[in-house]
Protein backbone atom coordinates (compact mmCIF):
# COMPACT_ATOMS: atom_id res chain seq x y z
CA UNK A 1 0.00 0.00 0.00
CA UNK A 2 1.54 3.30 -1.06
CA UNK A 3 1.70 6.21 1.28
CA UNK A 4 1.56 8.69 -1.54
CA UNK A 5 -0.16 8.57 -4.93
CA UNK A 6 3.06 8.01 -6.89
CA UNK A 7 4.04 5.00 -4.77
CA UNK A 8 0.51 3.61 -4.93
CA UNK A 9 0.58 3.26 -8.73
CA UNK A 10 4.29 2.48 -8.95
CA UNK A 11 4.97 5.64 -10.94
CA UNK A 12 8.40 6.22 -12.38
CA UNK A 13 8.02 9.59 -14.07
CA UNK A 14 10.69 11.26 -16.14
CA UNK A 15 12.53 14.27 -14.74
CA UNK A 16 10.38 17.17 -13.51
CA UNK A 17 10.11 20.31 -15.57
CA UNK A 18 9.87 23.77 -14.06
CA UNK A 19 7.38 26.56 -14.63
CA UNK A 20 6.94 29.75 -12.67
CA UNK A 21 3.94 30.66 -10.53
CA UNK A 22 3.87 34.35 -9.64
CA UNK A 23 7.60 34.45 -10.33
CA UNK A 24 8.47 31.45 -8.16
CA UNK A 25 9.74 28.18 -9.72
CA UNK A 26 7.36 25.21 -9.33
CA UNK A 27 8.23 21.65 -10.38
CA UNK A 28 5.81 19.63 -12.52
CA UNK A 29 6.10 15.96 -13.38
CA UNK A 30 5.74 15.21 -17.07
CA UNK A 31 2.05 14.70 -17.87
CA UNK A 32 0.72 16.69 -14.92
CA UNK A 33 -1.58 19.64 -15.44
CA UNK A 34 -0.72 23.06 -14.03
CA UNK A 35 -3.39 22.59 -11.33
CA UNK A 36 -1.97 19.19 -10.34
CA UNK A 37 1.57 20.59 -10.10
CA UNK A 38 0.33 23.48 -7.94
CA UNK A 39 -1.50 21.06 -5.60
CA UNK A 40 1.65 18.95 -5.34
CA UNK A 41 3.48 22.13 -4.35
CA UNK A 42 0.89 22.89 -1.64
CA UNK A 43 -0.75 25.75 -3.57
CA UNK A 44 -4.57 25.67 -3.55
CA UNK A 45 -5.48 29.15 -4.89
CA UNK A 46 -4.42 30.95 -8.06
CA UNK A 47 -7.28 33.28 -8.84
CA UNK A 48 -9.13 36.06 -7.04
CA UNK A 49 -12.80 36.62 -7.75
CA UNK A 50 -14.16 39.61 -9.67
CA UNK A 51 -16.55 40.86 -6.98
CA UNK A 52 -15.20 39.90 -3.59
CA UNK A 53 -11.53 39.43 -4.48
CA UNK A 54 -11.66 36.01 -2.80
CA UNK A 55 -9.08 33.29 -3.49
CA UNK A 56 -10.07 30.29 -5.65
CA UNK A 57 -8.35 27.29 -7.15
CA UNK A 58 -9.32 23.93 -8.61
CA UNK A 59 -12.82 22.77 -7.57
CA UNK A 60 -14.28 20.27 -10.06
CA UNK A 61 -10.99 19.09 -11.54
CA UNK A 62 -12.63 18.17 -14.87
CA UNK A 63 -12.98 21.50 -16.67
CA UNK A 64 -16.65 22.11 -15.79
CA UNK A 65 -16.55 24.75 -13.02
CA UNK A 66 -13.98 27.28 -14.31
CA UNK A 67 -12.81 28.07 -10.78
CA UNK A 68 -9.23 27.07 -11.62
CA UNK A 69 -8.69 29.85 -14.15
CA UNK A 70 -5.27 31.48 -14.24
CA UNK A 71 -3.23 33.60 -16.59
CA UNK A 72 -0.86 31.33 -18.49
CA UNK A 73 1.86 32.81 -20.69
CA UNK A 74 -0.04 36.10 -20.72
CA UNK A 75 -3.38 34.58 -21.77
CA UNK A 76 -6.04 34.90 -19.02
CA UNK A 77 -8.94 32.52 -18.26
CA UNK A 78 -7.04 29.28 -18.87
CA UNK A 79 -8.48 26.19 -17.17
CA UNK A 80 -5.38 24.92 -15.35
CA UNK A 81 -7.00 21.58 -14.52
CA UNK A 82 -6.97 20.76 -18.25
CA UNK A 83 -3.72 22.42 -19.31
CA UNK A 84 -0.54 20.32 -19.16
CA UNK A 85 2.34 22.11 -17.42
CA UNK A 86 5.15 22.80 -19.89
CA UNK A 87 8.73 23.74 -19.06
CA UNK A 88 9.11 27.50 -18.92
CA UNK A 89 5.37 28.29 -18.64
CA UNK A 90 4.65 31.55 -16.86
CA UNK A 91 1.58 31.16 -14.62
CA UNK A 92 0.26 34.12 -12.69
CA UNK A 93 -2.61 34.56 -10.27
CA UNK A 94 -5.56 35.87 -12.24
CA UNK A 95 -7.19 38.87 -10.63
CA UNK A 96 -10.87 39.19 -11.47
CA UNK A 97 -11.62 38.70 -15.15
CA UNK A 98 -7.93 38.89 -16.02
CA UNK A 99 -8.34 41.76 -18.46
CA UNK A 100 -7.27 44.65 -16.21
CA UNK A 101 -5.15 45.88 -19.13
CA UNK A 102 -8.36 46.58 -21.08
CA UNK A 103 -9.95 48.70 -18.32
CA UNK A 104 -10.75 52.31 -19.21
CA UNK B 1 -7.10 3.20 -34.51
CA UNK B 2 -5.99 6.37 -36.25
CA UNK B 3 -5.81 9.27 -33.80
CA UNK B 4 -6.39 12.54 -35.57
CA UNK B 5 -5.86 15.32 -33.05
CA UNK B 6 -6.51 18.23 -35.40
CA UNK B 7 -7.30 17.05 -38.89
CA UNK B 8 -10.40 18.83 -40.14
CA UNK B 9 -13.19 16.77 -41.58
CA UNK B 10 -13.37 18.83 -44.78
CA UNK B 11 -13.96 16.77 -47.86
CA UNK B 12 -14.33 13.48 -46.00
CA UNK B 13 -17.34 11.25 -46.47
CA UNK B 14 -19.62 11.38 -43.42
CA UNK B 15 -18.98 8.74 -40.81
CA UNK B 16 -21.66 6.12 -40.21
CA UNK B 17 -21.65 7.03 -36.52
CA UNK B 18 -20.19 9.83 -34.44
CA UNK B 19 -19.85 9.03 -30.74
CA UNK B 20 -19.47 11.99 -28.39
CA UNK B 21 -17.57 11.02 -25.26
CA UNK B 22 -15.02 8.24 -24.76
CA UNK B 23 -15.97 7.09 -21.28
CA UNK B 24 -17.42 3.62 -20.60
CA UNK B 25 -20.56 4.11 -22.74
CA UNK B 26 -18.88 5.84 -25.67
CA UNK B 27 -15.92 3.53 -25.76
CA UNK B 28 -18.08 0.40 -25.65
CA UNK B 29 -20.36 1.82 -28.34
CA UNK B 30 -17.56 2.92 -30.67
CA UNK B 31 -15.69 -0.38 -30.46
CA UNK B 32 -18.82 -2.48 -30.84
CA UNK B 33 -20.14 -0.43 -33.76
CA UNK B 34 -16.81 -0.60 -35.58
CA UNK B 35 -16.64 -4.36 -35.07
CA UNK B 36 -20.10 -4.55 -36.62
CA UNK B 37 -18.68 -2.80 -39.69
CA UNK B 38 -19.53 0.88 -39.13
CA UNK B 39 -17.08 3.73 -39.71
CA UNK B 40 -16.94 5.61 -36.43
CA UNK B 41 -15.68 8.99 -35.22
CA UNK B 42 -15.05 8.98 -31.47
CA UNK B 43 -14.93 12.60 -30.31
CA UNK B 44 -13.70 13.30 -26.80
CA UNK B 45 -12.60 16.38 -24.90
CA UNK B 46 -9.83 14.56 -23.04
CA UNK B 47 -6.34 13.78 -24.22
CA UNK B 48 -6.85 10.05 -23.55
CA UNK B 49 -9.88 7.77 -23.75
CA UNK B 50 -11.60 6.61 -20.57
CA UNK B 51 -13.74 9.59 -19.59
CA UNK B 52 -13.96 10.49 -15.92
CA UNK B 53 -14.50 6.93 -14.66
CA UNK B 54 -11.43 5.43 -16.32
CA UNK B 55 -9.38 8.61 -16.03
CA UNK B 56 -5.74 7.63 -15.67
CA UNK B 57 -2.24 9.17 -15.63
CA UNK B 58 -0.54 10.42 -18.76
CA UNK B 59 1.97 7.85 -20.06
CA UNK B 60 4.85 10.20 -19.18
CA UNK B 61 4.04 9.69 -15.49
CA UNK B 62 5.16 6.09 -15.89
CA UNK B 63 2.49 4.52 -13.70
CA UNK B 64 3.13 0.76 -13.59
CA UNK B 65 -0.12 0.03 -11.69
CA UNK B 66 -2.84 2.52 -12.70
CA UNK B 67 -5.35 -0.22 -11.80
CA UNK B 68 -4.76 0.48 -8.10
CA UNK B 69 -6.85 3.62 -8.42
CA UNK B 70 -9.64 1.86 -10.30
CA UNK B 71 -12.49 -0.55 -10.04
CA UNK B 72 -12.80 -2.69 -13.16
CA UNK B 73 -9.57 -1.56 -14.81
CA UNK B 74 -9.29 -4.84 -16.76
CA UNK B 75 -12.56 -4.07 -18.55
CA UNK B 76 -11.15 -0.72 -19.66
CA UNK B 77 -7.83 -2.25 -20.72
CA UNK B 78 -9.66 -4.72 -22.98
CA UNK B 79 -11.77 -1.98 -24.54
CA UNK B 80 -8.67 0.13 -25.14
CA UNK B 81 -6.95 -2.80 -26.83
CA UNK B 82 -9.96 -3.33 -29.09
CA UNK B 83 -9.97 0.38 -29.91
CA UNK B 84 -6.27 0.37 -30.81
CA UNK B 85 -6.75 -2.65 -33.06
CA UNK B 86 -9.71 -1.08 -34.83
CA UNK B 87 -9.03 0.64 -38.18
CA UNK B 88 -12.64 1.82 -38.59
CA UNK B 89 -12.52 4.25 -35.63
CA UNK B 90 -10.99 7.72 -35.79
CA UNK B 91 -10.34 8.82 -32.21
CA UNK B 92 -10.64 12.61 -32.20
CA UNK B 93 -8.97 13.55 -28.89
CA UNK B 94 -9.12 17.05 -27.45
CA UNK B 95 -12.36 17.79 -29.31
CA UNK B 96 -14.83 19.75 -27.18
CA UNK B 97 -18.17 19.42 -29.00
CA UNK B 98 -20.12 22.63 -28.48
CA UNK B 99 -23.18 22.03 -30.64
CA UNK B 100 -24.92 19.35 -32.68
CA UNK B 101 -26.91 20.14 -35.83
CA UNK B 102 -29.65 17.84 -37.05
CA UNK B 103 -29.71 16.79 -40.64
CA UNK B 104 -28.59 14.24 -43.16
CA UNK B 105 -25.82 13.99 -42.28
CA UNK B 106 -25.70 15.28 -38.69
CA UNK B 107 -23.01 17.89 -38.05
CA UNK B 108 -21.03 18.15 -34.82
CA UNK B 109 -19.10 21.34 -34.15
CA UNK B 110 -16.02 21.05 -31.98
CA UNK B 111 -13.41 23.42 -30.64
CA UNK B 112 -9.83 22.27 -30.14
CA UNK B 113 -8.10 25.34 -28.77
CA UNK B 114 -8.04 29.11 -28.51
CA UNK B 115 -7.19 30.14 -32.08
CA UNK B 116 -9.53 30.86 -34.98
CA UNK B 117 -8.45 27.75 -36.85
CA UNK B 118 -8.88 25.41 -33.89
CA UNK B 119 -12.32 24.26 -35.00
CA UNK B 120 -13.66 21.15 -36.66
CA UNK B 121 -17.03 20.02 -38.00
CA UNK B 122 -17.60 16.27 -38.08
CA UNK B 123 -20.38 14.78 -40.22
CA UNK B 124 -22.07 11.48 -39.51
CA UNK B 125 -25.22 9.59 -40.41
CA UNK B 126 -26.02 8.95 -36.75
CA UNK B 127 -24.88 10.44 -33.45
CA UNK B 128 -24.52 8.74 -30.07
CA UNK B 129 -24.33 10.99 -27.04
CA UNK B 130 -22.18 9.49 -24.31
CA UNK B 131 -21.26 12.76 -22.65
CA UNK B 132 -21.56 11.45 -19.11
CA UNK B 133 -22.28 13.63 -16.12
CA UNK B 134 -20.91 16.24 -13.81
CA UNK B 135 -21.32 16.50 -10.05
CA UNK B 136 -24.29 17.96 -8.25
CA UNK B 137 -23.37 20.42 -5.54
CA UNK B 138 -25.41 21.79 -2.66
CA UNK B 139 -23.79 24.97 -1.30
CA UNK B 140 -22.97 25.54 2.37
CA UNK B 141 -21.15 28.37 4.15
CA UNK B 142 -17.45 28.23 3.30
CA UNK B 143 -17.79 25.93 0.27
CA UNK B 144 -15.90 28.45 -1.89
CA UNK B 145 -12.77 28.27 0.29
CA UNK B 146 -9.64 26.89 -1.38
CA UNK B 147 -9.22 23.28 -0.27
CA UNK B 148 -12.94 22.54 -0.65
CA UNK B 149 -13.11 20.53 -3.87
CA UNK B 150 -15.65 18.21 -5.44
CA UNK B 151 -15.42 14.52 -4.58
CA UNK B 152 -15.16 13.71 -8.28
CA UNK B 153 -12.57 16.45 -8.70
CA UNK B 154 -10.41 14.98 -5.95
CA UNK B 155 -10.77 11.61 -7.71
CA UNK B 156 -9.95 13.09 -11.12
CA UNK B 157 -6.87 14.98 -9.94
CA UNK B 158 -5.66 11.86 -8.13
CA UNK B 159 -6.34 9.43 -10.97
CA UNK B 160 -4.74 11.61 -13.67
CA UNK B 161 -2.26 13.83 -11.85
CA UNK B 162 -1.38 11.61 -8.86
CA UNK B 163 -1.90 14.50 -6.45
CA UNK B 164 -4.01 15.22 -3.36
CA UNK B 165 -5.56 18.54 -2.27
CA UNK B 166 -4.37 18.04 1.32
CA UNK B 167 -3.27 15.48 3.88
CA UNK B 168 -6.43 15.34 6.00
CA UNK B 169 -9.51 15.28 3.83
CA UNK B 170 -13.15 15.19 4.98
CA UNK B 171 -15.34 13.48 2.35
CA UNK B 172 -18.95 14.65 2.42
CA UNK B 173 -22.22 14.85 0.50
CA UNK B 174 -24.32 11.94 -0.66
CA UNK B 175 -24.09 8.96 -2.96
CA UNK B 176 -21.85 5.99 -3.66
CA UNK B 177 -19.11 8.15 -5.20
CA UNK B 178 -18.20 9.28 -1.69
CA UNK B 179 -17.14 5.77 -0.67
CA UNK B 180 -15.12 5.33 -3.85
CA UNK B 181 -13.45 8.71 -3.41
CA UNK B 182 -12.64 8.12 0.26
CA UNK B 183 -11.27 4.68 -0.53
CA UNK B 184 -8.93 6.12 -3.22
CA UNK B 185 -7.81 9.00 -1.01
CA UNK B 186 -6.81 6.80 1.94
CA UNK B 187 -5.10 4.31 -0.35
CA UNK B 188 -3.05 7.20 -1.75
CA UNK B 189 -1.89 8.22 1.71
CA UNK B 190 -4.40 10.85 2.83
CA UNK B 191 -6.07 10.73 6.22
CA UNK B 192 -9.87 10.82 5.97
CA UNK B 193 -11.23 11.79 9.40
CA UNK B 194 -14.83 11.19 8.30
CA UNK B 195 -17.06 10.25 5.40
CA UNK B 196 -20.20 12.31 5.94
CA UNK B 197 -23.25 10.96 4.09
CA UNK B 198 -26.49 12.93 4.17
CA UNK B 199 -28.65 9.95 3.25
CA UNK B 200 -29.48 7.20 5.67
CA UNK B 201 -28.85 4.31 3.24
CA UNK B 202 -32.14 2.95 4.59
CA UNK B 203 -33.64 3.69 1.19
CA UNK B 204 -31.77 0.70 -0.22
CA UNK B 205 -33.77 -1.60 2.05
CA UNK B 206 -36.87 -0.84 -0.02
CA UNK B 207 -35.31 -2.40 -3.09
CA UNK B 208 -34.39 -5.91 -1.99
CA UNK B 209 -35.06 -7.34 -5.45
CA UNK B 210 -32.83 -4.81 -7.19
CA UNK B 211 -30.08 -5.46 -4.66
CA UNK B 212 -30.30 -9.21 -5.03
CA UNK B 213 -30.06 -8.94 -8.82
CA UNK B 214 -26.85 -6.89 -8.59
CA UNK B 215 -24.40 -8.83 -6.43
CA UNK B 216 -21.47 -7.15 -8.20
CA UNK B 217 -22.62 -3.74 -6.96
CA UNK B 218 -22.77 -5.06 -3.40
CA UNK B 219 -19.29 -6.53 -3.71
CA UNK B 220 -18.00 -3.21 -5.04
CA UNK B 221 -19.51 -1.38 -2.08
CA UNK B 222 -18.12 -3.94 0.34
CA UNK B 223 -14.64 -3.56 -1.17
CA UNK B 224 -14.69 0.18 -0.54
CA UNK B 225 -16.05 -0.48 2.94
CA UNK B 226 -13.20 -2.87 3.70
CA UNK B 227 -10.55 -0.34 2.65
CA UNK B 228 -12.19 2.34 4.78
CA UNK B 229 -12.50 0.02 7.77
CA UNK B 230 -8.84 -0.93 7.50
CA UNK B 231 -7.89 2.74 7.63
CA UNK B 232 -10.25 3.43 10.51
CA UNK B 233 -12.41 5.77 8.44
CA UNK B 234 -15.78 6.43 10.00
CA UNK B 235 -18.95 6.71 7.92
CA UNK B 236 -21.37 9.20 9.47
CA UNK B 237 -24.82 8.65 7.98
CA UNK B 238 -27.69 11.16 8.12
CA UNK B 239 -25.09 13.90 8.59
CA UNK B 240 -23.73 16.79 6.60
CA UNK B 241 -20.94 19.32 6.52
CA UNK B 242 -22.93 22.48 7.23
CA UNK B 243 -19.99 24.88 7.32
CA UNK B 244 -16.34 25.02 6.26
CA UNK B 245 -14.06 27.24 8.32
CA UNK B 246 -10.94 29.18 7.36
CA UNK B 247 -9.89 32.48 5.87
CA UNK B 248 -7.78 31.80 2.80
CA UNK B 249 -8.13 28.01 2.89
CA UNK B 250 -10.19 25.47 4.75
CA UNK B 251 -8.95 24.49 8.22
CA UNK B 252 -12.00 22.73 9.71
CA UNK B 253 -15.63 21.82 9.07
CA UNK B 254 -18.75 21.68 11.20
CA UNK B 255 -20.68 18.43 10.83
CA UNK B 256 -24.26 18.08 12.06
CA UNK B 257 -26.81 15.27 12.18
CA UNK B 258 -29.74 15.65 9.82
CA UNK B 259 -33.39 14.85 10.28
CA UNK B 260 -35.27 12.86 7.62
CA UNK B 261 -35.68 16.03 5.50
CA UNK B 262 -31.95 16.88 5.80
CA UNK B 263 -32.51 19.71 8.31
CA UNK B 264 -29.58 19.99 10.72
CA UNK B 265 -30.54 18.85 14.23
CA UNK B 266 -29.60 21.64 16.69
CA UNK B 267 -27.05 20.62 19.30
CA UNK B 268 -25.49 17.86 17.20
CA UNK B 269 -22.77 20.05 15.63
CA UNK B 270 -19.17 18.98 15.98
CA UNK B 271 -16.02 20.47 14.53
CA UNK B 272 -13.50 18.36 12.61
CA UNK B 273 -10.07 19.71 11.69
CA UNK B 274 -8.93 19.16 8.10
CA UNK B 275 -6.93 20.81 5.32
CA UNK B 276 -9.26 19.74 2.50
CA UNK B 277 -12.89 18.73 1.91
CA UNK B 278 -14.17 16.59 -0.97
CA UNK B 279 -17.90 17.15 -1.53
CA UNK B 280 -20.59 15.99 -3.93
CA UNK B 281 -24.25 15.04 -4.05
CA UNK B 282 -24.33 12.59 -6.90
CA UNK B 283 -24.13 13.29 -10.59
CA UNK B 284 -26.13 15.29 -13.12
CA UNK B 285 -26.46 13.97 -16.70
CA UNK B 286 -24.74 16.24 -19.22
CA UNK B 287 -27.32 16.38 -21.98
CA UNK B 288 -27.46 19.88 -23.42
CA UNK B 289 -26.26 18.84 -26.88
CA UNK B 290 -29.52 16.89 -27.18
CA UNK B 291 -31.92 19.06 -25.20
CA UNK B 292 -30.97 22.16 -27.20
CA UNK B 293 -32.40 20.27 -30.18
CA UNK B 294 -35.58 19.41 -28.30
CA UNK B 295 -34.87 15.81 -27.30
CA UNK B 296 -37.39 14.44 -24.80
CA UNK B 297 -36.27 14.03 -21.19
CA UNK B 298 -37.41 12.26 -18.03
CA UNK B 299 -36.95 13.09 -14.36
CA UNK B 300 -34.92 10.51 -12.44
CA UNK B 301 -35.85 9.66 -8.80
CA UNK B 302 -32.86 11.70 -7.56
CA UNK B 303 -34.40 14.80 -9.12
CA UNK B 304 -32.01 15.09 -12.06
CA UNK B 305 -33.16 15.31 -15.67
CA UNK B 306 -31.94 12.66 -18.13
CA UNK B 307 -32.57 11.89 -21.79
CA UNK B 308 -35.56 9.66 -22.46
CA UNK B 309 -34.58 6.69 -24.61
CA UNK B 310 -36.39 3.64 -25.95
CA UNK B 311 -35.32 0.01 -25.63
CA UNK B 312 -32.75 0.55 -28.38
CA UNK B 313 -31.22 3.63 -26.72
CA UNK B 314 -32.89 5.94 -29.25
CA UNK B 315 -33.74 9.46 -28.15
CA UNK B 316 -36.90 11.14 -29.42
CA UNK B 317 -34.87 12.65 -32.28
CA UNK B 318 -34.35 10.37 -35.31
CA UNK B 319 -30.65 9.62 -35.75
CA UNK B 320 -29.72 10.56 -32.19
CA UNK B 321 -28.90 7.82 -29.68
CA UNK B 322 -27.77 8.10 -26.06
CA UNK B 323 -26.07 5.75 -23.61
CA UNK B 324 -24.69 5.80 -20.09
CA UNK B 325 -25.15 8.60 -17.58
CA UNK B 326 -26.94 10.80 -20.16
CA UNK B 327 -29.89 8.40 -19.77
CA UNK B 328 -29.84 8.63 -15.97
CA UNK B 329 -26.84 8.14 -13.73
CA UNK B 330 -26.21 4.45 -13.14
CA UNK B 331 -22.49 3.74 -13.15
CA UNK B 332 -19.96 2.20 -15.49
CA UNK B 333 -21.46 -1.30 -15.84
CA UNK B 334 -24.77 0.12 -16.99
CA UNK B 335 -23.00 2.54 -19.32
CA UNK B 336 -21.03 -0.30 -20.91
CA UNK B 337 -24.20 -2.31 -21.51
CA UNK B 338 -26.06 0.67 -22.96
CA UNK B 339 -23.14 1.52 -25.22
CA UNK B 340 -23.14 -2.01 -26.64
CA UNK B 341 -26.92 -1.98 -27.12
CA UNK B 342 -26.84 1.41 -28.85
CA UNK B 343 -24.15 0.18 -31.24
CA UNK B 344 -26.21 -2.88 -32.22
CA UNK B 345 -29.27 -0.69 -32.74
CA UNK B 346 -27.40 1.81 -34.92
CA UNK B 347 -26.00 -1.08 -36.94
CA UNK B 348 -29.51 -2.51 -37.32
CA UNK B 349 -28.59 -5.78 -35.63
CA UNK B 350 -30.53 -7.68 -32.95
CA UNK B 351 -29.46 -6.87 -29.40
CA UNK B 352 -27.27 -9.38 -27.55
CA UNK B 353 -29.22 -10.91 -24.70
CA UNK B 354 -26.47 -10.56 -22.09
CA UNK B 355 -26.35 -6.79 -22.49
CA UNK B 356 -30.15 -6.58 -22.27
CA UNK B 357 -30.17 -8.46 -18.97
CA UNK B 358 -27.32 -6.40 -17.54
CA UNK B 359 -29.05 -3.17 -18.55
CA UNK B 360 -32.33 -4.18 -16.93
CA UNK B 361 -30.70 -5.17 -13.64
CA UNK B 362 -28.31 -2.22 -13.44
CA UNK B 363 -31.01 0.28 -14.39
CA UNK B 364 -33.24 -1.02 -11.59
CA UNK B 365 -30.34 -0.63 -9.15
CA UNK B 366 -29.64 2.87 -10.44
CA UNK B 367 -33.21 4.00 -9.86
CA UNK B 368 -33.10 2.59 -6.32
CA UNK B 369 -29.79 4.36 -5.65
CA UNK B 370 -31.12 7.62 -7.08
CA UNK B 371 -34.12 7.51 -4.75
CA UNK B 372 -31.97 6.69 -1.71
CA UNK B 373 -29.71 9.71 -2.25
CA UNK B 374 -32.24 12.31 -3.43
CA UNK B 375 -31.59 15.55 -1.51
CA UNK B 376 -34.02 16.27 1.31
CA UNK B 377 -35.85 19.57 1.10
CA UNK B 378 -34.32 20.82 4.36
CA UNK B 379 -30.78 21.18 2.98
CA UNK B 380 -31.43 24.87 2.31
CA UNK B 381 -31.37 25.40 6.09
CA UNK B 382 -27.55 25.14 5.83
CA UNK B 383 -27.43 28.41 3.92
CA UNK B 384 -26.87 31.77 5.51
CA UNK B 385 -27.86 34.91 3.56
CA UNK B 386 -24.16 35.50 2.83
CA UNK B 387 -23.44 32.00 1.45
CA UNK B 388 -22.48 32.26 -2.21
CA UNK B 389 -24.76 29.96 -4.17
CA UNK B 390 -23.47 30.88 -7.64
CA UNK B 391 -19.69 30.57 -7.41
CA UNK B 392 -18.95 32.28 -10.74
CA UNK B 393 -21.07 35.40 -10.29
CA UNK B 394 -20.76 35.43 -6.48
CA UNK B 395 -24.51 35.55 -5.88
CA UNK B 396 -25.35 34.89 -2.22
CA UNK B 397 -28.41 33.00 -1.01
CA UNK B 398 -29.89 36.22 0.40
CA UNK B 399 -30.10 37.79 -3.07
CA UNK B 400 -31.72 34.67 -4.53
CA UNK B 401 -34.29 34.55 -1.72
CA UNK B 402 -34.98 38.24 -2.26
CA UNK B 403 -35.60 37.57 -5.96
CA UNK B 404 -38.04 34.79 -5.06
CA UNK B 405 -39.80 36.26 -2.04
CA UNK B 406 -39.85 39.96 -2.84
CA UNK B 407 -39.47 40.21 -6.61
CA UNK B 408 -41.73 37.26 -7.43
CA UNK B 409 -39.30 35.04 -9.32
CA UNK B 410 -40.93 31.63 -9.57
CA UNK B 411 -38.33 29.62 -11.43
CA UNK B 412 -34.59 29.30 -11.91
CA UNK B 413 -34.62 31.23 -15.18
CA UNK B 414 -36.25 34.30 -13.64
CA UNK B 415 -33.87 34.11 -10.67
CA UNK B 416 -31.01 34.06 -13.15
CA UNK B 417 -32.30 37.13 -15.00
CA UNK B 418 -32.71 39.03 -11.73
CA UNK B 419 -29.51 37.99 -9.96
CA UNK B 420 -27.08 36.58 -12.61
CA UNK B 421 -27.03 33.26 -10.68
CA UNK B 422 -26.07 30.64 -13.26
CA UNK B 423 -24.93 33.18 -15.82
CA UNK B 424 -21.19 32.81 -15.28
CA UNK B 425 -18.39 30.71 -16.72
CA UNK B 426 -19.80 27.33 -15.68
CA UNK B 427 -23.27 28.16 -17.06
CA UNK B 428 -25.03 26.97 -13.94
CA UNK B 429 -23.40 23.55 -13.76
CA UNK B 430 -22.30 24.15 -10.16
CA UNK B 431 -25.30 26.11 -8.82
CA UNK B 432 -28.12 24.93 -11.09
CA UNK B 433 -29.57 22.33 -8.71
CA UNK B 434 -29.39 24.70 -5.75
CA UNK B 435 -30.93 27.65 -7.58
CA UNK B 436 -33.77 25.46 -8.84
CA UNK B 437 -34.51 24.35 -5.25
CA UNK B 438 -34.42 27.90 -3.92
CA UNK B 439 -36.59 29.18 -6.76
CA UNK B 440 -39.20 26.56 -5.96
CA UNK B 441 -40.31 26.31 -9.58
CA UNK B 442 -40.47 23.24 -11.80
CA UNK B 443 -37.31 21.14 -11.63
CA UNK B 444 -38.20 18.77 -14.44
CA UNK B 445 -36.77 21.00 -17.17
CA UNK B 446 -33.23 20.57 -18.46
CA UNK B 447 -30.88 23.53 -18.10
CA UNK B 448 -30.56 25.54 -21.30
CA UNK B 449 -27.06 25.88 -22.74
CA UNK B 450 -27.04 26.74 -26.46
CA UNK B 451 -23.25 26.28 -26.47
CA UNK B 452 -22.10 23.25 -24.52
CA UNK B 453 -18.70 24.80 -23.74
CA UNK B 454 -17.00 28.15 -24.29
CA UNK B 455 -16.08 28.79 -27.93
CA UNK B 456 -13.69 31.55 -28.99
CA UNK B 457 -15.57 34.23 -30.96
CA UNK B 458 -13.05 33.90 -33.77
CA UNK B 459 -14.20 30.31 -34.30
CA UNK B 460 -17.86 31.30 -34.45
CA UNK B 461 -17.04 34.14 -36.84
CA UNK B 462 -15.21 31.95 -39.33
CA UNK B 463 -17.54 30.67 -42.04
CA UNK B 464 -18.33 26.98 -41.62
CA UNK B 465 -16.19 24.56 -43.54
Amino acid sequence: MGRNPLDLVGAEPGPARTFTFDGRPVPALPGQTIAAALWADGVLAWRTTRVGGRPRGAFCGIGACFDCLATVNGRPNQRTCLLPAEAGDTVTTQEGHGHADLAV
Amino acid sequence: MPTLPSEPARGRAPYDLAVVGAGPAGLAAAVTAAELGLRVALLDAGPRVGGQYYRHPAPELGAARPDRLHHGWAVFARLRDRLRAQPRIDHLAGHHVWAAERGEPWRLHATLGPDAGDRVTVEAGAVLLATGAYERQLPFPGWTLPGVVTAGGAQAMLKAGLVLPGRRIVVAGSGPLLLAAASSLVSAGAAVPAVVEAGSYLGYARGVAALAANPAKLVEGAQHGTVLLRHGVRLRRSSAVIEAHGTDRVTAVTVARLDADWRPVPGTERRIGCDAVAIGHGLVPQIELATELGAATRTVPDGTVALAVDGEQRTSLPGLWAAGETCGVGGADLALAEGVLAAYAVAGRPAPRGALVRRRRRRAFAELMAAAHAPGVGWTDWLTPETDVCRCEEVPAGRIREAVEELGAGDARTVKLLTRAGMGWCQGRMCGAAVACLAGGPTDRPDSRPLSCPVPLAQLAEPPA
